[in-house]
């Protein structure tokens, strides 16, 4: 493990930078059944800059992961642009797409199921770098020892299978096998919610390290907002496919744009008996609604404490706007939010 | 009401014994809310499983009393547990949809419970259900009860497991992680339900879970578990604000809080929890404690009184020396022995996989995995 020396969190990268990931109205629908359309992400617009770390987080089937894996062309986007580097890769087919890939990777959630039980360590490892032919020989032993100690694992366990290793063990392969390439972003699908709390923070560490060390982007996808807003400079929202609230962590915590956003913070239970005996629930009726028939209007006016229904919120979908700068929401009545 | 007694259960598997409780005594008193924290494999859900007799082969339960209304549990013949399973202790899983039987409707699930243990009339049976799933604050509790369990949402069918698990009055309930498969805005939904239950009815609850937000929420007093055994226990004040086994303090500090200052680096624990068949000698706990001193290779500690009132942790130096000795409060280091710079003596440095020594050498740097 890299020593317990002060790494701070990278500053925030300046405004005018160029992004290095713009995704624009990007759409994905899956077809179930005859007639019926899944809107996973319907409509979703934001930028990432370089060295900047995005936090996505929402509820279990809010499209987070989609989105993850529209970013990163393992779903080809319905509608939408993706546009990385400059280059827009929902337009790109084979070769040319495989090419861009290199410098776009992914690490998923579940340690187990995401690194193939018949590969060695080191083959897992290499694969990406025999795939695109960069290393052969020697020094792909070599680079593969190199990976194995940036992510704290012995050198010498690029023999050994999967099997052997724990848990958190197997999510620093992962990320070996993600550094491999030297991408400019790595998606991390739930990187750490597989993963016993002792185990969490060490992960979380080691992205942190290897983001100053690599300048490394992020776009970090989890249900967890404490571990989401650890890690980010900035983050995302999302509720039935949309988002609905972008903010620094900083700004994200203290004051709320969005109904949605102040219930999902309230609900957190914190390790604290005394803050926990007063805490306030924003209390939200019923359950997420089916993706499949989304609710007219605001997706969210179905559960929202503040609502206008019948009325404009059950009528027309609030787009995501600037309320003030730097601070993205979409919400009819996003100035009445603090006083839920 | 009920005392475990020096409670120990294995697991008997190819590779060994697998020593998943070892030497866990504690009491649950009438209407009280006891949380037992600890990460996987630490022994939690075994020890609930073993109040129940619900351990299932090759485990068994090796040694300790299990002592409810002076029976003793752990005696008991299968008929005498049956009868005590769902009437007077009943239990929540995690996973809802696998513990409900997809092609019964809930309403007979629930029924099904009632009737097993003849506590309530059989005519009120029916009445009863839908005023439980009310009560569960399930919506449309008369129509709701002829729904099969794939009708219902997963916040729905924790309900529905509640609602069977309270169907007979149960004194204690225990609840396995009731909270770990649901989303953390319905997650509090559910312990506002199991807050109100506890305070209306009584129940006294057991909380399984390796949140401690969760349990820092409902729980009055706390069990902190590691590698199958007791470090401790206390009040829920006691235990967060004033953690006195290094693992607690550890475990408390690793957490990425919502409404901590994001700048700082979280003080991980380093290492892995120990092998359950060979754990290693002394206290479990040494190969990841940053203040471990030479007594903790060689001899494990009991659980002690701590301090002045019903605080316990099992540990030779407790954090307020480690504090007055140690400056445990400004450390950063949290490798092991960092901040008593003890090492493990000679004849154990295979066992205890000490990252001090190993980052002098460096062909060997890194984690090496436990028992391969």
């Amino acid at each position: 493990m890299a020593a317990e020396a002060a790494v701070s969190l990278p500053p925030s990268v300046p405004e005018a930078a160029e992004p290095l990931l713009r995704v624009t109205d990007a759409v994905k629908h899956f077809r179930v059944g005859v007639a019926a359309t899944v809107k996973a992400v319907d409509g979703v617009s934001f930028e990432i800059r370089r060295g900047e770390t995005v936090g996505l987080v929402g509820e279990s089937g809010c499209g987070k992961s989609t989105l993850g894996r529209l970013i990163t062309q393992l779903l080809p986007v319905t509608s939408g642009h993706i546009v990385f580097n400059g280059v827009d890769l929902a337009t790109l087919r084979g070769e040319t797409l495989r090419q861009q890939r290199k410098h776009l990777q992914m690490i998923f959630q579940d340690p187990f199921a995401s690194l193939d039980p018949r590969m060695t360590v080191g083959d897992i490892i290499a694969e990406p770098l025999v795939n695109f032919g960069v290393i052969r020989g020697k020094g792909k032993d070599a680079r593969v020892q190199e990976l194995l100690r940036l992510v704290g694992l012995n050198p010498y366990f690029n023999n050994r299978y999967p099997h052997e290793f724990s848990g958190g063990q197997r999510q620093r392969i992962g990320i070996a096998r993600a550094l491999a390439l030297n991408p400019e972003l790595i998606v991390c699908d739930e990187p750490v919610s597989a993963l016993d709390v002792s185990i969490q923070a060490q992960i979380i560490n080691l992205l942190a390290d290897l983001r100053s060390e690599f300048n490394l982007t992020y776009l970090f996808i989890a249900h967890d907002l404490s571990v989401v807003r650890h890690i980010s400079d900035r983050v995302m929202v999302m509720y039935l496919g949309k988002i609905v609230e972008v903010a620094t962590s900083e700004d994200l915590y203290h004051d709320q744009r969005h109904p949605y956003t102040k219930a999902l913070l309230s609900a957190i239970p914190l390790p604290d008996p005394r803050v926990e005996s007063q805490r306030r629930l924003v209390e939200l009726s019923g359950e997420i609604p089916s993706p499949i028939n989304p609710p007219s209007g605001c997706h969210f006016h179905t559960r929202c404490p503040i609502a206008q229904v019948p009325g404009i919120c059950s009528e027309e979908d609030p787009p995501l706007e600037e309320k003030t700068p730097g601070r993205f929401a979409a919400c009819h009545f996003s100035d009445k939010v603090a006083s839920i | 009401m009920l005392e475990v007694k020096n409670l120990s259960t294995s697991f008997f598997t190819d590779d060994g014994e697998v020593k998943a409780v070892r030497d866990v005594s504690f009491q649950l008193n009438e209407g009280e809310t006891l949380g037992v924290v600890g990460e996987s494999g630490c022994g939690k859900s075994v020890t609930a499983l073993s109040i129940l007799g619900l351990v299932q082969r090759p485990g068994k339960i090796v040694g300790g009393q299990i002592l409810f209304k002076n029976n003793d549990l752990v005696e008991a013949d299968p008929e005498e547990l049956r009868q005590i399973r769902g009437r007077d202790i009943a239990m929540i899983f995690q996973d809802p949809l696998s513990s409900l039987n997809p092609v019964l409707r809930v309403g007979y699930q629930i029924n099904e419970a009632m009737k097993a243990h003849d506590k309530i009339a059989r005519e009120d049976v029916s009445a009863r259900s839908i005023k439980l799933l009310k009560q569960v604050r399930v919506p449309d509790a008369d129509r709701r009860i002829q729904d099969f369990p794939h009708q219902f949402s997963g916040g729905m069918r924790q309900r529905a497991m509640i609602a069977m698990g309270l169907s007979n009055r149960p004194e204690i309930l225990i609840a396995d992680e009731p909270t770990t498969a649901l989303d953390v805005t319905v997650q509090a939904q559910i312990l506002e339900l199991l807050r109100d239950l506890n305070q209306e009815m009584g129940t006294a609850i057991i909380l399984i879970t390796h949140n401690l937000g969760v349990v820092a929420g409902l729980c009055r007093r706390v069990i902190v578990m590691y590698a199958g055994r007791i470090v401790e226990e206390g009040t829920a004040e006691q235990i967060f604000e004033s953690p006195q086994h290094p693992y607690t303090w550890s475990l408390l500090r690793s957490l990425p809080r919502v409404d901590s200052n994001r700048r700082e680096r979280l003080r991980s624990i380093e290492g892995l929890p120990p092998d359950l068949i060979a754990p290693p000698p002394g206290c479990a706990f040494n190969p990841r404690c940053p203040f471990r001193i030479e007594k903790c290779f060689s001899e494990d500690p009991a659980l002690a009184l701590v301090g002045t009132d019903s605080q316990r942790a099992a540990c030779w130096v407790t954090m307020d020396r480690a504090y007055k000795e140690m400056g445990a409060k400004d450390i950063t280091d949290t490798r092991p022995g960092a901040a008593s710079g003890v090492r493990p003596p000679k004849e154990l440095a295979d066992v205890v996989i000490d990252e001090r020594t190993l980052e002098a050498a460096p062909e060997d740097q890194g984690e090496l995995v436990g028992g391969s």
